[in-house]
C-alpha cells in the first residue's frame, strides 16, 4: 500500500481511544427537551382535568343549592329562580334525534356511494367537496337557516320557521362529513374477499353490499353514528339561530319536532350574558355545562373502547 | 330477473342520495356567493361600522378574527407539536400513553360552548384576563388541540421507520434522529393539520362569546388584554339582533367569513397534495 | 472451538434475548470474534442471526419489553454497561442493512451526517472522510463528480456501497453487515465482496451472508446458527468442508435451507 492509501492505520487489539461524543452540555439539552416533550404530552390530561375542574368550581352551586327535584323539573324560569333543566333537555333530545334520523341514512348512503359505487373521477370531486362541507362554520349555516330555511318552513305550514326541526336539518348536514367519513372507513375496511366471495355465488353488487359488506361493518357504522351524535348534541350557534328558544317541553306527537325548543347549549350561550357573576342562575348554567361535558365523555369513551387502542406496530421490532 | 331490477334501484336510489347531500353544499357557497357579492367592497373590507353596523364595513371583525386566529397558533402550535412528538415518538404502550389518548379523545369532543365556560372560568376569572384577546386565544388554542395533535402524530408517523433506524445506526441521539430525520420530512404533514386547525378556530363563535368578544368597540384592540370584535360573532348578532340590517351586507359578512375559512383549507390541501408529489421515497 | 490465540474484539457469552410477545429468538448464545477477521453469520431464516446483530450495537434497545440476558463486551467492556454513551456505541460498530437504505438528501449529506451528529463540522476534515470511505468502499470514481446529488438517483448496486461507506466514514472498529448483497445483481455483489476482503485488513467484519456460497467464499470464520442456538464455529475453510455438526452439514450440502 502507498502512502497515499485510503485506509487508515491498521487496527490494534487494544481499548480504542475515547472519541469526542457531543459536548456534554449538549447532552443536557437534549434532555431538557425531550423532558419538555413529555410534559406537554402529559398536559392533555392536565387540561382535560382542568376543564371540569373549573366547570366544577363555578357549577357546583347549582347540585347543592338545587334539589334534584326541581332540577328535573319542567319549567325552566330562571327569573323567577326556577331550574327545572327539563325542556332543555328534551330541546337537545329532540334536535339531536332529528338529526341523527336525517343525517345517518344520509351519510350512510353517501358513504356506500363513495367507497362501492362511485367511479374514480366522481370520487375525486365528491370527497374535497364533502370537506369543503366540514369546513364550513357552523355560524355560516346557522344563519343560512335562520334567514333561508325558516321561512321556507314556515311556508310550509308550521307556526313558525324556527324548530326543533330546522335545527335538525342544519345539524344533519354538520355531521353529515363525520358520518360519511368514518362509514368510509369502517366499509373500506371490510376485506375485498368478502365482497368477491358473494359476487362469486352469483350475487349483484347491491346484494353483495347489503348482505355481506354492511353487516361486516357494523361496528365501525356504529362508531359513525355515535361520533355523529356527539358531534351534534355540542352544537351551539346553529341551533341558537334556527331552533326558536322557547324553553318549552313540546307536546308528544309527530308535531314536537316542528315546535320551537331550546337546547341546553344555546340555553348557555344565551343566558350567560345577562346573569350575575357568581349568582344562581350563573352557577346552573355551568351546572349545564358539566352535564354536557359528562355526556361528550361518556359517548366518546365508549366509542373509543370500541374502536381500541392504538398501538404502535413499529415497536414490535420491524425494521 | 327481479334481482337485477333490484340492482339498478338500488344504485339509482343511492346515487340519488348522495348527490342529495352533494349538490346542496355546492348550492350553498353559490348562493352565499351571489347574495353577498353584492356588498364587497374595498369600504366593507376595510372600514369599521357605522349607525348601528347598517353602515360601513367590517374591518375590525375582520383585524379581530386575525388576530384571535394568530393567538390560537401561538397557544396550539407548540403543544400540540409537542405532544404529537410524544405519542409517536417516546410514549411506550402503557397506562399513561393510553390516558394521553382517552384525554385527547375527549378533548376533541367537548362543544365548544363548554370550551367557553371554562375559558371564563379559568382565563378570565381566575387568571383574571377579562374578556380579552388573550383569554379567546388560550380558550381556542385548547380547542384546536386535539385536530391539529392528531394531524401532527399522523405526519410524523409516516416518516418511513428505517430513516429512524439508519440515523441511529449512525450514531445520532434519539433527539437528533428527531430533529434531523423526523421532523423535517413530517413539517408538510404537520402544517397541513395547523393551518386546517386554524381554519376552524377562525369560523368558531361559541368559545369567544364569554372571553374575547364584544359587539362594537368604538376602537381598535391595542393590546392582548383588550376585548375585540370577531367575524363569526359579527356575523350572528347582525344577522339576529340588529334591527334593519341591510340583507345584502349580512350576507357579505358570511361570504367574507366563508372565503377566509376556506382559503385556508385550501391551502392546507394544496400543502399536503403538493409535498406528497415531490416526496423522494 | 476458538483458538485464535488474540484478545476478541467482541465477546458473547450466554445471551439469550426474547420478544415482547414470547418469542426467543436467542439461547445461549456464544461467541468470540477477533480483529481484522470476516466473521460470518450463516443460518437458514429466523435463526437469530439479525437479532444477534442488532444486539451488538444495541439497535435492539428500539424493541420495547424484550428480555435480554447474558453479556456482550465490546473491547473488554459490557455492551449493556448504563454508563456508555450509545450513540458513541453505535459510531464503533457500525450497521449496514440489507436493503439499501440512503438518508434522503445528497450522497455527501448521507456521508457525513453521522460525522455531524458527532459533532465534527470542520468542512475539510468532512470533505476528506467522505473521499476516503467513498474510495474504500469503490464507489469514489463513479460519484466524484456528483457528490451534491440525491443519493436516491444511484443504482441500488451504488446506494447499497454508499450505505458502506456511510458507516466507513464513521472509522468504526467492527462492520456489521446483514445480507448487505440480497437485492444486488452479481457484478455489485462481487465490488461489495471484493471491498470487504480488502477492508477486513483495517477492520473487523461481522456478516450475514445471503447464500452458502457467499458464506464460504467470505468467511474467515464462520459460526452456524440455527433456531436461536450456535451450533457450530470453525475456521471458514474447514465448516464448508468438513463440518463436525451433522445439523451443519445437512444445511451447508443443501439438505434443508
Amino acid at each position: 500500500m502507498s502512502d497515499t492509501s485510503p485506509f487508515p492505520p491498521p487496527h490494534q487489539a487494544t481499548p480504542p481511544p475515547e472519541r469526542p461524543v457531543q459536548f456534554g452540555w449538549s447532552l443536557f439539552v437534549e434532555r431538557i427537551i425531550e423532558r419538555l416533550i413529555w410534559v406537554t404530552g402529559i398536559s392533555t390530561i392536565v387540561i382535560v382535568a382542568l376543564i371540569f375542574y373549573f366547570l366544577v368550581r363555578e357549577g357546583l352551586p347549582t347540585f347543592l343549592d338545587i334539589t334534584w327535584r326541581q332540577l328535573f323539573g319542567r319549567r325552566w324560569y330562571p327569573i323567577e329562580d326556577i331550574f327545572g333543566l327539563w325542556p332543555l333537555i328534551v330541546g337537545s333530545i329532540l334536535v339531536t334525534f332529528g338529526a341523527v334520523v336525517i343525517a345517518v341514512p344520509l351519510g350512510l348512503t353517501t358513504a356506500i356511494y363513495l367507497g362501492e359505487i362511485a367511479p374514480q373521477w366522481q370520487r375525486e370531486i365528491l370527497k374535497p367537496l364533502i370537506e369543503v362541507l366540514a369546513g364550513i362554520p357552523s355560524i355560516v349555516l346557522g344563519f343560512l337557516g335562520w334567514v333561508a330555511l325558516a321561512p321556507v318552513i314556515q311556508n310550509l305550514g308550521a307556526a313558525t320557521g324556527l324548530t326543533a326541526f330546522t335545527g335538525s336539518l342544519i345539524l344533519a348536514y354538520m355531521a353529515l362529513p363525520t358520518i360519511i367519513s368514518i362509514s368510509e372507513d369502517a366499509l373500506y375496511a371490510v376485506p375485498k374477499e368478502y365482497r368477491d366471495g358473494a359476487l362469486a355465488i352469483g350475487a349483484t353488487q347491491w346484494q353483495s353490499i347489503w348482505r355481506v359488506v354492511l353487516p361486516a361493518a357494523r361496528s365501525g357504522l356504529v362508531i359513525a353514528v355515535m361520533l355523529g351524535i356527539g358531534r351534534t348534541i355540542g352544537e351551539t350557534m346553529a341551533v341558537m339561530m334556527v331552533t326558536g328558544n322557547a324553553a318549552n317541553i313540546p307536546a308528544l306527537g309527530p308535531g314536537m319536532f316542528f315546535q320551537p325548543v331550546r337546547t341546553m347549549t344555546a340555553t348557555i350561550a344565551a343566558e350567560m350574558g345577562e346573569v350575575a357573576e357568581g349568582s344562581l342562575h350563573y352557577s346552573v348554567l355551568f351546572g349545564i355545562g358539566i352535564v354536557l361535558f359528562l355526556i361528550t365523555f361518556g359517548i366518546n369513551s365508549l366509542a373509543g373502547r370500541l374502536v381500541g387502542v392504538q398501538t404502535n406496530d413499529r415497536r414490535k421490532g420491524k425494521l | 330477473m327481479k334481482r337485477q331490477q333490484t340492482q339498478r334501484a338500488a344504485v339509482g336510489i343511492i346515487s340519488s342520495v348522495a348527490a342529495l347531500v352533494v349538490v346542496p353544499i355546492v348550492l350553498v357557497i353559490l348562493f352565499i356567493g351571489i347574495k353577498g357579492v353584492s356588498a364587497i367592497s374595498w369600504e366593507f373590507i376595510t372600514a369599521p361600522p357605522r349607525e348601528g353596523m347598517t353602515e360601513g364595513g367590517i374591518m375590525p371583525a375582520i383585524l379581530g378574527t386575525v388576530y384571535l386566529t394568530l393567538g390560537t397558533a401561538i397557544v396550539s402550535i407548540p403543544l400540540a407539536i409537542g405532544a404529537a412528538i410524544y405519542l409517536a415518538e417516546y410514549a411506550t404502550e402503557n397506562r399513561l400513553t393510553h390516558w394521553v389518548r382517552l384525554a385527547i379523545v375527549n378533548l376533541a369532543g367537548i362543544p365548544s360552548i363548554v370550551y367557553g365556560l371554562f375559558g371564563l372560568g379559568a382565563f378570565v376569572l381566575f387568571m383574571k384576563l377579562g374578556t380579552s384577546i388573550a383569554a379567546g386565544s388560550l380558550t381556542l388554542g385548547i380547542m384546536t388541540l386535539p385536530v391539529v395533535i392528531s394531524t401532527a402524530e399522523e405526519a410524523i408517523l409516516a416518516v418511513p421507520q428505517r430513516f429512524r433506524v439508519v440515523s441511529l445506526s449512525l450514531g445520532a441521539t434519539r433527539w437528533q434522529t428527531i430533529w434531523h430525520q423526523v421532523l423535517p420530512h413530517a413539517l408538510p404533514g404537520i402544517l397541513t393539520g395547523v393551518i386546517l386547525g386554524l381554519s376552524r378556530a377562525a369560523g368558531e363563535t361559541a368559545p369567544l362569546l364569554f372571553t374575547a368578544v364584544a359587539f362594537y368597540l368604538p376602537e381598535l384592540p391595542r393590546s392582548l388584554l383588550d376585548q375585540t370584535m370577531a367575524l363569526p360573532y359579527h356575523l350572528y348578532v347582525i344577522s339576529t339582533q340588529v334591527p334593519n340590517m341591510p340583507l345584502s351586507k349580512q350576507y357579505g359578512t358570511a361570504l367574507v367569513l366563508l372565503v377566509i375559512v376556506l382559503s385556508l383549507t385550501l391551502v392546507a390541501t394544496l400543502v399536503r397534495t403538493r409535498v406528497r408529489r415531490r416526496r423522494e421515497w | 472451538m476458538d483458538e485464535v490465540g488474540q484478545l476478541p474484539v467482541l465477546s458473547i457469552k450466554n445471551l439469550f434475548f426474547t420478544y415482547p410477545d414470547g418469542i426467543e429468538a436467542l439461547h445461549n448464545v456464544s461467541l468470540n470474534i477477533y480483529p481484522n477477521e470476516i466473521f460470518v453469520l450463516f443460518g437458514p431464516a429466523r435463526s437469530g442471526k439479525t437479532t444477534l446483530l442488532r444486539l451488538v450495537n444495541r439497535l435492539s434497545d428500539l424493541i420495547d419489553g424484550a428480555v435480554v440476558q447474558g453479556e456482550i463486551t465490546f473491547n473488554g467492556q459490557s455492551v449493556f454497561d448504563r454508563s456508555i454513551k450509545v450513540a458513541n456505541l453505535r459510531r464503533q460498530l457500525s450497521m449496514v442493512f440489507a436493503i439499501p437504505s440512503p438518508l434522503p438528501g445528497t450522497i455527501r449529506s448521507n456521508l457525513t451526517y453521522g460525522l455531524m451528529m458527532a459533532g465534527i463540522r470542520d468542512p475539510l476534515v468532512l470533505d476528506q472522510r467522505a473521499k476516503q470511505s467513498l474510495e474504500q468502499a469503490a464507489l469514489w470514481d463513479e460519484v466524484k463528480d456528483r457528490l451534491d446529488q440525491s443519493a436516491f438517483a444511484l443504482s441500488g448496486g451504488q446506494q447499497q456501497r454508499l450505505c458502506l461507506a456511510r458507516s466507513l466514514a464513521l472509522e468504526p472498529e467492527v462492520i456489521l453487515l446483514d445480507n448487505p448483497t440480497s437485492g444486488l445483481d452479481p457484478l455489485s455483489t462481487g465490488i461489495v465482496e471484493d471491498s470487504l476482503d480488502e477492508l477486513k485488513a483495517r477492520y473487523t467484519i461481522i456478516l450475514v451472508p445471503h447464500s452458502i456460497q457467499q458464506a464460504a467464499r467470505m468467511a474467515d470464520r464462520a459460526a452456524f446458527m440455527l433456531d436461536g442456538e450456535v451450533v457450530e464455529v470453525g475456521k471458514g475453510s474447514e465448516l464448508f468442508t468438513n463440518p463436525q455438526d451433522e445439523r451443519t452439514e445437512d444445511y451447508v450440502t443443501g439438505r434443508f435451507g
